[in-house]
């Protein structure tokens, strides 16, 4: 299923998409095969798999300390692509830095997203400006290059974005790196009324807009939910990830039953939102 | 051959604006403004002013006699060290300080590596009346506490980064994401020729007075351009500024020399074009070291300032051409050359500086005998007084083991 045709799906059932995003390899392959499981259980309905990379510059310490700690247990490319396709029964996307893309050489990186069922491609650190090689690389592939439109996107950015995005667009929600914080950011609802006016100028169809960043919370994802048409959130798993993961299997179970919890309370907002 | 970056940032394949998207529209309004007041005349006087009375520009073109003497070529060296703070680094900081300042932006950040940069953007801030903060590596702030302590004395607040190696890149992460945070009042003030565009173009003219300079001066000592211009290379910014205004003289051999650290065969070092490969770090296409993944790799040198797993994409550009020939020095052999110039010349160098000092007094041995004199300009990008703990710590280490 392509990542527009999800939300659709979602849509004729009354509800907004809940992504829910984990550092691949953390605290190893083999617990990010079960907490990915745990979480399609708690109803996730696109998992974004973060693929990680030793200089995340637009991720806060939470997922910094997440890459570390995954790379430092033996993650690396070919592991990843081999984690990702044992997951199933759930959307996947891979957000990763553009350098793991590019070393991997971009045809390469698509054909094994696509052969491992990842529908969809977030990178951070490669603007709209630097998008036309990728973009080549994932026409003719079912894998979308996904895009970001921060608050400090000009309309102008914006009408290029839109131009060239597909699957859906990632909405930064606040000026910052990825991360809990208290509440939700005042700058989604203006941001969304912003981008949804100037689509509604286009002839075509609109894009699905999934709001992330400082989202962590059950309220958080009912707010953003009744503007966009998903909610994002990484953070909050990773550190629930990291305070519970311990090397016993006990721990382990422990955690994959808060995760599953944690999932479905967040997966409940997103339903009946009008 | 002069070369420009074309209108999206890249020279050649280099370069480029690899950037999250929080921060583009910034980076288009600093490209516009940096291209307004760069021809603004009163924004030039300005700059001029500050370079000449408080920088204490122009800086000499020393001809080191006795250098020349034991390694049979004549050797200048262009004396950066004696720049305001002892290194090349404010020539770019009063610039960029002047360009927030006009930009409406009271926040100045940086990151440091050898603590120079950190220094000369504490003392631009302070002059030009902004405030600053530094982000700099647990590990460096250790290896340069004399750098860290000037500047709080100059009134900067030193942020400690403690993710990754520890290091200059992880200070430029932490950089990136107080920017990306802060956007709307704060000026990243990159110290290297380094990032995305506009930042490896604007800082390689901010330091072209280096050049400029030389040019002028080594005509005046002997009526002719020099045969070779040596640099050490870390992000490349002393390297570019004294290269760039000789790139269309193509008789004038221009060499940059990274750090090799304790050898290129044992994988610690920081040689990022002699060894790396292309790829995208820090907004920037450019020469990097790192894994075939692409995971960036620990960089090693006793110079702080050398130890960056990438470099400028203009430089790796005009070496990649071939234009800028490129070599390494050990840390042994820059040791050396740091006795060597203290106690032959009474310079105390920078040990980023002293790579450079090396790879001289070997290429000036190697064209000794020649006809005519070779003629070699050396950068020296600053003075040695950060990395006197670091030197007697080498030195101490080796008495106890009778090496000295």
């Amino acid at each position: 299923m392509t990542l527009e045709d999800k939300f659709k799906e979602l849509k004729a059932q009354n509800e907004k998409a809940f992504i829910g995003f984990i550092t691949a390899g953390h605290p190893s392959a083999e617990a990010t095969s079960e907490i990915a499981l745990a979480m399609i259980k708690g109803g996730v309905d696109i998992l974004e798999l973060g693929l990680p990379f030793s200089d995340p510059i637009a991720d806060g310490v939470t997922i910094q300390r997440a890459s570390e700690s995954s790379l430092s247990a033996g993650m690396n490319t070919d592991l990843y692509f081999e984690v990702a396709a044992g997951i199933k029964g759930v959307e996947k996307v891979c957000l990763t830095y553009y350098n793991l893309v590019l070393q991997r050489g971009l045809e390469q990186f698509v054909h094994d997203c696509e052969s491992a069922g990842i529908t969809g491609l977030i990178i951070p650190d490669l603007p709209v400006e630097e998008s036309k090689p990728l973009l080549k690389a994932c026409a003719g592939h079912e894998t979308d290059l996904v895009f970001i439109i921060a608050p400090t996107t000009t309309e102008k950015r914006m009408t290029k974005i839109l131009e060239l995005a597909s699957g859906f667009v990632y909405v930064v929600s606040l000026l910052g790196v990825t991360g809990e914080r208290a509440r939700l950011s005042d700058a989604v609802r203006p941001l969304i009324g912003k981008i949804k006016d100037l689509e509604l100028s286009r002839d075509r169809p609109q894009i699905p807009l999934a709001v992330g960043f400082g989202i962590s919370k059950p309220e958080h994802v009912r707010a953003v939910c009744a503007v966009a048409d998903g909610a994002i959130v990484g953070s909050a798993f990773i550190k629930m990830i990291e305070e519970r993961a311990g090397p016993e299997l006990g721990d382990r179970k422990a955690l994959l039953t808060e995760i599953e919890a944690f999932t479905m309370s967040l997966k409940q907002e997103t339903k009946n939102t009008r | 051959m002069l070369s420009k970056p074309d209108e999206h940032g890249k020279f050649g394949i280099f370069g480029g604006k690899f950037a999250p998207e929080v921060l583009m529209t910034t980076v288009e309004e600093l490209e516009a403004a940096y291209n307004t007041f760069s021809n603004d005349k009163g924004f030039r006087t300005e700059l001029d002013s500050l370079l000449s009375t408080y920088a204490g520009r122009p800086t000499a073109l020393y001809f080191a006699k006795n250098l020349s003497e034991m390694s049979g070529s004549k050797i200048y060296l262009k004396r950066e060290d004696l720049v305001h703070g002892g290194a090349h680094k404010l020539n770019n900081t009063l610039g960029q300080c002047l360009l927030a300042k006009h930009m409406g932006k009271r926040r100045i950040i940086a990151e440091t590596g050898a603590g120079q940069h950190g220094v000369a953007t504490a003392m631009a801030a302070a002059v030009l009346g902004l405030e600053c903060e530094i982000y700099m590596g647990t590990e460096d702030i250790e290896r340069q506490k004399l750098n860290v302590f000037r500047m709080k004395l100059l009134g900067a607040k030193v942020n400690p980064v403690d993710s990754g190696s520890k290091t200059l890149k992880d200070a430029i992460n932490e950089s990136i994401r107080d920017w990306v945070t802060n956007v709307e009042n704060t000026y990243y003030l990159i110290g290297s020729v380094v990032g995305m565009h506009p930042y490896p173009l604007m800082v390689r003219e901010f330091q072209r007075v280096i050049g400029k300079e030389t040019k002028v001066q080594i005509v005046d000592a002997e009526g002719r351009l020099p045969d070779t211009i040596i640099a050490c290379v870390g992000g490349g910014s002393n390297a570019m500024g004294i290269f760039y205004e000789f790139l269309d003289d193509a008789a004038v051999e221009l060499i940059g020399v990274e750090a090799a650290g304790k050898g290129i065969e044992t994988g610690e070092h920081g040689a990022s074009i002699c060894e790396g490969t292309d790829g995208v770090l820090h907004g920037m296409y450019s020469k990097l070291l790192q894994d075939a993944d692409g995971q960036i790799k620990q960089t090693y040198s006793f110079a702080p300032g050398l130890d960056y797993p990438g470099v400028g994409p203009e430089l790796a550009y005009l070496a990649e051409s071939g234009r800028v020939k490129m070599g390494s020095t050990t840390d042994e052999e820059t040791l050396n050359a740091f006795k060597i110039l203290s106690t032959k010349e009474g310079i105390i160098p920078a040990l980023e500086s002293a790579h450079a000092i090396h790879y001289a007094i070997e290429e000036a041995k190697r064209k000794s005998g020649t006809q005519r004199d070779h003629l070699i300009v050396v950068n020296l990008s600053g003075r040695g007084d950060k990395d006197i703990y670091t030197v007697a710590q080498v030195l101490g280490d080796r008495r106890e083991e009778g090496y000295v």
